[in-house]
């Protein structure tokens, strides 16, 4: 009997609640979410923590162990994922016969480490649910989660404004869920694009790669737009170079090889899907670009790394020799 | 049997050395003598015998009453267990300020056995400018039976605050007859091959000493040579990059492998942990500084095989120069003679000076950081562009 696997949001008490995944802001707000409801049913409960790394024989029986007034117990074990020997042994011990009235919430952030215990659990010994915290990594999925922002907290927002949220915050989710968060309690009316230009005026979050695919296709007004929104989001002139390097060998690469794409993935070990998109890349560049191009990306590297005074000029000029594919 | 047998072609220094050890043997007591000073700087050319000569000269040193070394101390500097014998060498990119300090510290103990307590610092010119600073006063005054030796390829490698304070020998490149002569006495190669190796090592005797008799060391190199010679292409010059930045690091590797695994099993042994037991958390810093250590080492490897193939491609275009221009001086590649010839037809010699100053950048590059593969695909794409515009 396999056990219900569960949203972060759709949390509810359990004997059992195993909260597993890498995002580390679903899981606490899932953990808080079991806290707050928990608390509202009895405010008596009495809320401990465990560190699943550092566990000390016999916590585990102390703190679910019945107390005098009966009160309901929630336990947090956080670091699952690092667990003892010892606190693996007594929580499977455990969940052959849970305790009355207390609910044990593991935190699990991924990885082999206490597997036989997830597996009991996910078996539906002890009688538990799982909430699965995955990592957000496609733009809709984020999308959806600041939707679910703004109808939580009963606000209304412009989709113009939401995207524009959701491509300044592409990092890191929990910046994403702050910049709502900001966003519901600053501005009383519906939130418009005015809004969001006004809070994170033109911040774009973006990376290297980006940069370095506008610029190949020859956008450089864009390309240099995007280089200064990734400097200015924590980009680093050295794997912006790194990045352009990977994608011009790519390129120059294919560039002498014949044959399907599948043969030259082959002969190249390159991934068929790489070949693919480096011999998009490579429409109107010729041999001699090519060559000046990563010519210009060596004298690049030297500058970003200490032999020139300005690296962002380097990285800007760097840009407009790959935009105007090698001539200049 | 003197410590200076095993030298090689360099007899000028040497006679300065024994000259020095001689005085210090017979009138330990006089100060009239001014062939003995307190900090030597030997310099010369990678390959040379630097660090071979430093330790000649301490042996002497170390030797009571006699210049030539008496067989004891040689063994015990040899192994460098002797207890009068400071050593800073290094196996990563640069020395470390910390490892200088303790080695000035201890410079300040007098000798406990002989006459004199010895420093040496092979690789001197590794030592950042604030790791040089820390030496400067130990250098110009230490205790009066304690001897600094250093060794850096050239003058110009140290600060100039550290040369007005050492008396400089300059060892000259040995001839590739004496080298071969060493290669087949020492390490019994015939004649053929020794020349070969110490006309393809350009006379560095440890290079020399691997192409003689490690065959895997030869293929690589004549395999670089072929690579360089084969581009025409930016895709070639691309793929060949990263073939020569493979070849480097098989070099590296075949260098380190085996005494990674070596050392991490002694560690683990002295950690007392039975051979694939598992290893507790509380010793884990241990071996992950041990890794650290062995990573910085690969790194120096890494780019000492790099910069090796630089070396061997400048001395190909070097012969390809020298047959463009039609001076007699033996090439370094009589080898492959055939495609020396071919090559220097091909292109003309403003072009070939071209590709080799575009070699000497990627080495500037690659001493300053920049991606090897990056700088190696910029050579070979100005080497293909300039060598056939012209």
């Amino acid at each position: 009997m396999a056990i219900p696997q569960l949203a972060w949001s759709d949390v509810r008490p359990a004997a059992i609640v195993l909260v597993s995944g890498t995002e580390v802001i679903l899981a606490d707000r899932a953990i808080r979410m079991l806290r707050d409801t928990l608390k509202t049913e009895d405010p008596s409960l009495e809320v401990s923590d465990i560190e699943a790394d550092g566990y000390a024989p016999g916590e585990l029986l102390t703190l679910a162990s019945p107390s005098l007034f009966d009160e309901p117990r929630l336990i947090r074990v956080s670091n699952v994922e690092k667990c003892t020997d010892v606190f693996l042994e007594e929580m499977l011990a455990y969940l052959s016969s849970p305790a009355d009235d207390t609910y044990v919430v593991l935190r699990h952030n991924g990885g082999v480490r206490g597997k036989k215990l997830l597996d009991a659990v996910r078996a539906g010994t002890g009688g538990g649910i799982e909430i699965v915290c995955a990592e957000l990594k496609k733009d809709s999925d984020k999308y959806a989660f600041a939707v679910a922002e703004f109808t939580m907290a009963g606000r209304r927002i412009t989709n113009g404004a939401l995207r524009a949220v959701v491509a300044a915050f592409q990092d890191d989710l929990s910046e994403l869920a702050n910049a709502c968060q900001q966003l519901i309690s600053d501005s009383s009316a519906e939130i418009t694009e005015a809004t969001v230009e006004k809070y994170y005026g033109g911040r774009v979050e973006t990376n290297a790669f980006k940069v370095a695919d506008a610029a190949i296709a020859g956008r450089h007004g864009e390309a240099l737009t995007l280089l200064r929104h990734a400097l200015s989001t924590g980009a680093d002139p050295v794997p912006v170079v790194a990045a352009f390097a990977m994608k011009m060998r790519a390129m120059a690469r294919v560039s002498g090889a014949r044959g399907g794409s599948g043969q030259i993935a082959g002969a190249l070990g390159l991934a068929p899907w790489q070949v693919e998109r480096a011999q998009r890349d490579l429409a109107g560049w010729t041999d001699e670009g090519l060559g000046r191009t990563i010519e210009v990306l060596a004298e690049t590297d030297a500058s970003v790394k200490g032999a020139g005074r300005d690296p962002v000029f380097a990285l800007e000029r760097m840009v407009g020799v790959v935009a105007h594919r090698g001539a200049l | 049997m003197s410590v200076w047998d095993e030298l090689t072609g360099q007899s000028e220094a040497i006679e300065i050395f024994r000259a020095a050890a001689a005085t210090t043997a017979s009138a330990a007591g006089t100060e009239d003598s001014t062939s003995m000073t307190h900090s030597w700087l030997i310099t010369g050319p990678p390959g040379s015998g630097r660090s071979n000569l430093a330790y000649a000269f301490a042996a002497a040193l170390l030797s009571p009453g006699t210049p030539e070394g008496d067989e004891l101390a040689e063994r015990q500097v040899r192994a460098r267990t002797h207890p009068d014998l400071g050593v800073l060498s290094t196996e990563r990119v640069i020395i470390s300020i910390d490892e200088v300090r303790s080695l000035v510290a201890t410079s300040q103990f007098s000798p406990s056995v002989g006459r004199f307590r010895v420093m040496v610092i092979e690789d001197a010119d590794r030592m950042p400018e604030r790791t040089s600073n820390v030496l400067l006063k130990a250098l110009e005054e230490p205790p009066a039976r304690t001897v600094w030796i250093l060794c850096a390829p050239s003058e110009a490698d140290l600060i100039p605050t550290i040369r007005s304070r050492v008396r400089t020998v300059r060892l000259r490149v040995p001839n590739v007859d004496d080298v071969a002569e060493l290669l087949m006495r020492r390490d019994g190669v015939d004649l053929e091959v020794a020349r070969r190796a110490a006309r393809e090592s350009q006379s560095h005797i440890g290079m020399a000493h691997r192409l003689a008799t490690n065959e895997g060391a030869r293929s690589r190199r004549e395999e670089t040579l072929r690579i360089a010679l084969g581009i025409e292409s930016v895709a070639d010059a691309v793929t060949a990059a990263g073939r020569l930045l493979a070849i480097a690091s098989d070099d590296a590797k075949a260098i380190t492998v085996e005494r990674d695994s070596a050392e991490r099993e002694n560690a683990l042994r002295s950690l007392g942990i039975a051979p694939g037991g598992t290893i507790p958390p509380a010793l884990r810093a241990q071996l992950r500084g041990l890794e650290e250590d062995q990573k910085r080492r690969a790194t120096r490897s890494l780019r000492d095989g790099i910069d090796r193939i630089l070396v061997d491609l400048s001395s190909l275009f070097r012969d390809i120069l020298l047959l463009q221009l039609g001076a007699p001086i033996e090439p370094v590649n009589e080898a492959i003679r055939p495609e020396l010839d071919a090559a220097a037809r091909d292109a003309d010699p403003a072009g070939t000076l071209r590709i080799l100053d575009a070699i000497t950048l990627a080495r500037t590059r690659i001493d300053a950081n920049v991606a090897p593969a990056l700088s190696l695909e910029a050579m070979l794409i100005s080497a293909v562009r300039k060598g056939s515009s012209s």
